[in-house]
């Protein structure tokens, strides 16, 4: 992982070429979590298509995971890179806050 | 049939309740804490909630063997086991032996985005998590309400902390959920709308400067509970909460007299001296010997092999030490003995409700068989005097229940309408002793007298009260021809009918002698008569016997006469 991190750091100058690592927590298949898993995806694939990698983790499965990871809300998305994080939490069906949020508009 | 309605009655279930393990608090819930329900905690910041909730949790952890689970929203993990640890908790320690679980919640509103619905399923598998690991039956969200600062969506929030509650009263838990006070309403955020159980108020005071904790039931539903406030005290064994109000007039009361280390005194009250259990005021003006009084019945009470505890809130213990050293009485033997000792504090240290908390944790500490106040007047400065009284009234009420008498010394000034300390107190205690001073020909002389005494025939005699290097004494009631006198007048006087004894018995004597002068006049005069009579006595018997005589010879000379002539013849 850290050594992934080195190689995106070097290309973080590259604005066009900047990789977007996200992680979205999810709960089973609750009606929000299926929304937001929809919605990331799709917002994704039209505005940095190619240049993401999203990990999505059901808390259900790794309850541990929810205090390491400082989880209260659910659907969480953390935007792990490019620095800063942001943390997103809803079904992302708000665009404009998620594009906010990864940093692709002001 | 009514037997049967009986054996139903006590057959109900009642309410399952979990201890605290909090000094006091399980007192006066009756039991503790509803089981398996939520309990809001709410007060201002800085009332103690924190303390209160991980003192439940660590009790609950150390006692009760019910594991638990602390979810801090405001103070991280470790800053919380440093601040506990002065109470000697060691979380770190329980953490360790899986006893309790502390998780801090972090949420920053600014770090935050939300983008469309959501829920707090996050926080419920956290909890779940936690409780499920450790096998919880505890669990602290203190203070939950910060949730509202870091998320936006209210009808989200609101419906999401109720479903949490349902939720951990479904899992059967414990819980207390913290939460800061709002204007006009228990809670900030309404919490008590959701947590509908119990709830506590901790509030924090300060009047005159002067700061007492309250803690008070607000409701607690299914269960009978003790609704007045209730002042807790925070030191260094925790929190302790003492129900001091919650008292009757049903102590039992003991006919066993104890000597006031004044024989004389004693001899006032009916020989004896105070009942056991009993409470005692001296009052007095300055420098009356009030504190002298107190040292000696102190001294007494060591001396029989019981302990004494003085709470001196004017001198300190050396003073007084020392100045009972002065009147002959060694009061540091005692100390070094166990069996006397000193609680010195200003009255302004902290408020009269900490103040009676103290006194009553050290008296359950000291097991003392006497108590003195020495003087109550000063606590007037930190509260009213009815409230002071009441303090009073509930300090004594306490001691009578263990049957420790008290001796309270109380300051009155000669010229103010002020002896408002003993008008209030007065009624409540059972004997009332007076020292006053009395001012005649130029010096100040103490006297003392009985007020009152419940149950006993006690002296009504103003007597007069001596403190010399020997101790206290009370001398004789001097009545001269003014009226009651003290001091170098009584001595005087007492001299001056010395004198008079003395020229009495010259007069006396002198009186003597002339009546045996007179006796002897008399008794030569009597002898001389006795004589006289004699002499005329012997006149007559002198003259009787001639006549006798007389009368024999003429006899004899007839007879002659008539023998010669018959010869003749």
């Amino acid at each position: 992982m850290n050594e992934l991190y080195n190689i995106l750091a070097e290309e973080e100058n590259d604005d066009a070429n900047r990789h977007y690592v996200l992680r979205l927590f999810i709960t089973g298949a609750s009606l929000n979590s299926r929304r937001a898993v929809v919605n990331i995806r799709e917002i994704c694939d039209v505005h940095i298509k190619g240049k993401y990698t999203l990990e999505i983790v059901d808390v259900y499965q790794q309850k541990a995971v929810a205090e390491k990871e400082q989880i209260i809300a659910l659907p969480l998305l953390i935007k792990c890179f490019p620095l800063p994080e942001r943390r997103m939490i809803g079904d992302m069906s708000d665009t404009q806050k998620v594009l906010k949020g990864l940093g692709l508009i002001n | 049939m009514s037997s049967e309605t009986q054996t139903q009655k006590s057959a109900l279930p009642s309410l399952p309740k979990a201890r605290t393990g909090i000094v006091g608090l399980d007192e006066i819930s009756e039991g503790g804490l509803p089981k398996g329900r939520p309990t809001l905690i709410c007060g201002a910041a800085g009332s103690g909630k924190t303390l209160f909730s991980m003192e439940f949790l660590v009790h609950g952890a150390l006692k009760f063997n019910e594991p638990g689970v602390f979810m801090a929203f405001e103070e991280k993990a470790e800053e919380l086991t440093m601040n506990v640890a002065s109470l000697g908790f060691d979380l770190q320690q329980l953490q360790q032996d899986k006893l309790i679980k502390l998780d801090h919640v972090h949420v920053e509103r600014s770090e935050i985005e939300e983008t469309g619905e959501y829920d707090l399923e996050g926080l419920f598998i956290r909890l779940g998590y936690a409780i499920d690991t450790l096998g919880a039956k505890r669990v602290v969200l203190d203070t939950i309400e910060s949730l509202f600062s870091g998320l936006t969506n209210m009808a989200i929030l609101r419906a999401e902390l109720r479903r949490l509650f349902d939720w951990l009263k479904e899992k059967g838990v414990t819980t207390i959920i913290t939460g800061e006070k709002g204007e006009g309403s228990l809670t900030r955020q309404g919490l008590e709308e959701y947590v509908s159980d119990c709830v506590i108020l901790l509030d924090h005071r300060v009047v005159n400067k002067i700061s007492t904790r309250i803690l008070r039931i607000v409701k607690y539903r299914g269960s009978v509970h003790g609704t007045n406030e209730y002042p807790f005290l925070i030191d260094e064994e925790g929190i302790s909460v003492l129900p001091v109000t919650s008292l009757t007039l049903k102590h039992q009361v003991s006919s066993q007299l104890i000597s006031t280390g004044i024989p004389s005194l004693d001899s006032m009250l009916d020989g004896k001296g105070f009942y056991r259990g009993g409470s005692i005021l001296v009052s007095g003006s300055a420098g009356t010997g009030k504190t002298s009084i107190a040292g000696s019945f102190a001294h007494s009470t060591c001396q029989n092999g019981e302990r004494c505890l003085y709470l001196a809130f004017e001198e300190s213990p050396g003073q007084i030490i020392r100045n009972m050293n002065s009147i002959g009485m060694d009061l540091q033997t005692h100390i070094d003995k166990g069996l006397l000792r000193f609680q010195a504090s200003r009255p302004t240290l902290h408020g009269l409700e900490m103040h009676l908390l103290s006194f009553i944790k050290q008296v359950d500490d000291f097991k003392p068989s006497v108590v003195i106040l020495d003087p109550i007047t000063n606590l007037v400065t930190v509260g009213s005097v009815s409230e002071v009284k009441n303090l009073l009234i509930r300090l004594i009420d306490f001691l009578q229940n263990s049957q420790i008498t008290v001796m309270f010394t109380a300051l009155t000034l000669m010229n103010s309408p002020s002896e408002q300390t003993d008008e209030n107190v007065s009624s409540l205690v059972d004997t009332w002793l007076m020292v006053r001073d009395i001012e005649t020909n130029g010096e100040r002389n103490r006297g003392m007298y009985v007020m009152k005494s419940r149950g006993m025939k006690h002296s009504n005699q103003i007597r007069e009260f001596v403190i010399s290097e020997e101790g206290l004494r009370l001398v004789d009631v001097f009545l001269g021809p003014s009226g009651v006198l003290t001091g170098s007048s009584r001595e005087a006087q007492q001299l001056l009918e010395r004198t008079g004894e003395v020229l009495w018995d010259h007069a006396l004597s002198r009186k003597d002698r002339e009546i045996e002068r007179k006796k002897m006049v008399l008794e030569a005069k009597i002898s001389s008569l006795k004589e006289e009579f004699e002499s005329m006595q012997d006149e007559l018997n002198r003259a009787y016997i001639e006549e006798e005589l007389r009368k024999e010879v003429q006899e004899k000379n007839r007879e002659e006469m008539t023998r010669k002539r018959d010869s003749s013849k």
